[in-house]
């Protein structure tokens, strides 16, 4: 069986989070084969991640380096060639880093890319066999990589359950030297421009009241800070409506927006994308109104109503101010 | 300065919904409206603007089969200069690294400074464009959703990171980039756009034009391959309100009001 490696990514001295899920995601490809974490950094904020890895992992590789104190997948990716045993699998976590990192390491590695993995079915012979989904989660496919040169890996955030227990008492191993000098830099970092805070913080929202695509028309919002209004809801949305700038980026939910924590998330055509649902944390109540009953939004939320948001929306709000009075 | 832009054919998954077809070989194809993937459509938009501001050409390229053209015909309507279908039967069945072979053979035949992609397509991969470019030998930069010129040989290019925050690169060129969307925002295209470029050649190019073994890409060359499409045994999900309107109106205030919903 091959060796598996997992990749974790680190901040400000702590393991993120996918550190913890991507050793149960090990587990679901084969519980005997050696798992290995690879923590790259520079100084003693790598050494307090490794020594968070190695709770969880029984082996880690340190790679330490100054051109990594602020980590470029165009540094890392020439230094993992070098220590990557060849047939190995390779994890990563399917978010920006993984994303810039993965594919053309495969290349480097020449192996198999499996991306934005949410489920493994072991391994036969010398094929990993994995789920996968498309059109945003309406569909799911099995997918089977040829592991006889390896696989690169990038497994969906939050799709395998954290290792609570953490008992591992792993040995960190030095391996900045294998890894080799940092290459001359073809993309080089400048500096990390923080996100504005809009008018409204979300983040700080006990009743959100979200809409999507489904709103249709810039035109339409109307219908929905005015139902918020009476709810006493604050309004977020998903991803298009801030490309299509119909609402600030400040009031995206999401992987690539904010994490709120709300008592109660009302989403309003919004189909449930993980990038999506990624930014919904404490388990609010979840209440999801959208046209199509399949949407996979419903298989997120509490309640669900398959309604036309444009109807349906108006015709809430005037329930509510009836019952206010 | 000389930008290829990579664009694929996908159905619209926002305008219908995609099911597997009984036998889970395929989803059901048939009822679909197809465009072009939503990422690539901003791709596409900022080359343009990058050309009108710096000069050069902007070339828009699909593997794709012969319905691809229309999609690169709706780019071309867009402003994109070139078009190029990559079209063949061995080129059926291509996992991503068979897609960024066909592409990288296409780029060693021109003079590109910069090539875009979309983050990801329609089955989410979002692997084409770091593959192309480890292929290359160029640098990479993903999520992208911030170009600005420097000179003729780097740019400076904004990243999508978590949180909503922005990391600031400088890249060389020749790179390669694949593009978020809300970079910019794509023009609409008319229908007399679309006819003014009605007639415009788009010229076809497959395995033996490009110079690449059919055993290379295409199914032969695929170390990843999807055996079958499928729904999956869901949880319990929802609670679906049921009834009319009235009746899931009041139910749902009933819900509301329990857990804290309205103030
Ligand atoms: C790296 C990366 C990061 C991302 N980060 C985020 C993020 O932070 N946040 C985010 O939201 N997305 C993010 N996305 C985008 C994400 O993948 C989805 O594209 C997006 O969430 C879809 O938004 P939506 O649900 O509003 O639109 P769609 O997926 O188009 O869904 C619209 C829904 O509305 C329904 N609908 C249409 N009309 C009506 C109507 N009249 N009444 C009721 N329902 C209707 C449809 O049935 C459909 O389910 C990210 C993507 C990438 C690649
Ligand atoms: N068939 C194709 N032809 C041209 N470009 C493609 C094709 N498939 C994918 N791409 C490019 O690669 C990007 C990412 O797609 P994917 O890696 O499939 O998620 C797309 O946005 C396109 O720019």
């Amino acid at each position: 069986m091959a060796e598996i490696f997992a990749y974790i990514l680190h901040k400000d001295g702590k393991a993120d989070d996918t550190a913890y899920e991507l050793i149960n995601a090990a587990a679901k490809i084969d519980p005997e084969a050696p798992v290995t974490a690879v923590v790259a950094g520079s100084g003693s904020e790598l050494d307090s991640a490794c020594s968070e890895a190695a709770k969880i992992y029984p082996a880690v590789w340190k790679i330490d380096n100054e051109a990594l104190a602020y980590v470029n997948a165009e540094a890392v990716r020439p230094m993992l060639v070098n220590i990557i045993p060849k047939g190995a699998v390779l994890l990563l976590p399917h978010e920006h880093f993984g994303m810039d990192l993965a594919p053309g390491l495969s290349i480097k590695l020449d192996a198999a890319y499996l991306p934005d993995v949410v489920d493994f079915e072991g391994v036969e012979g010398s094929t990993l066999n994995a789920i996968r989904e498309e059109f945003s989660g309406m569909v799911s496919t099995h997918v089977a990589a040829d592991l006889s040169g390896g696989v690169v890996v990038t497994v969906r955030p939050g799709a395998f359950a954290p290792d609570e227990d953490a008992a591992a008492s792993g040995e960190v191993v030095d391996k900045s030297g294998d890894a080799g000098a940092a290459p001359a830099l073809m993309r080089r970092y400048l500096e990390t421009l923080v996100a504005e805070v809009g008018e409204v913080d979300i983040t700080k929202s006990e009743i959100l009241l979200s809409i999507g695509r489904g709103i249709e028309d810039e035109e339409n919002l109307e219908i929905v800070f005015d139902l918020a209004k009476v709810m006493g809801a604050d309004v977020s949305c998903s991803r298009p409506i801030v490309d299509a700038k119909w609402l600030e980026k400040s009031r995206q939910v999401g992987t690539s927006g904010q994490t709120v924590k709300p008592k109660v998330y009302i989403a309003c055509g919004i189909s449930g994308s993980f990038q999506h649902l990624g930014g919904i944390k404490g388990s609010p109540f979840i209440v999801a109104v959208n046209k199509n009953p399949k949407a996979p939004i419903f298989q997120a939320a509490d309640v669900g109503v398959a309604a036309d948001i444009l109807e349906f929306l108006p015709e809430l709000q005037e329930a509510i101010e009836e019952l206010k009075g | 300065m000389e930008i290829l832009v990579c664009v694929k054919r996908v159905p619209d998954s926002s305008e219908n919904e995609i099911e597997v077809k009984g036998d889970g070989t395929d989803i059901e194809r048939d009822d679909l409206v197809y465009s072009v993937n939503e990422w690539d459509n901003y791709a596409v938009e900022e080359a343009i603007q990058i050309r009108d501001k710096v000069g050069g050409t902007v070339t828009v390229a699909s593997v794709g089969d012969e319905e691809t053209e229309e999609v690169i015909r709706r780019e071309m309507a867009m402003g994109a200069d070139n078009g190029i279908h990559l079209m063949d039967d061995a080129f059926e069945g291509s996992d991503g690294k068979g897609l960024a072979t066909t592409l990288k053979a296409l780029v060693e035949q021109g003079s590109y400074d910069l090539i875009l992609t979309g983050a990801q397509a329609d089955d989410g991969a979002g692997q084409v464009g770091g593959m192309l470019a480890a292929m290359l030998d160029y640098p990479f930069a993903s999520l992208v959703n911030l170009i600005e010129v420097v000179d003729d040989k780097k740019i400076k290019v904004g990243r999508e990171i978590a949180g909503g925050n922005q990391e600031m690169n400088e890249i060389d060129l020749p790179c390669v980039l694949s593009i978020q969307t809300g970079i910019n925002e794509p023009r609409y295209v008319g229908i007399r756009g679309i006819r003014k470029v009605a007639s415009v050649e788009i010229p076809v190019k497959g395995v033996s034009d490009l110079g690449i073994d059919a055993g290379v890409v295409g199914a032969a060359g695929a170390k990843v391959k999807r055996l079958d499409y499928f729904v999956p045994e869901l949880g319990e999900g929802a609670e679906m309100l049921e009834g009319s309107t009235e009746e899931i109106i009041e139910k749902l205030i009933e819900l509301l009001k329990a857990k804290g919903g309205i103030k």
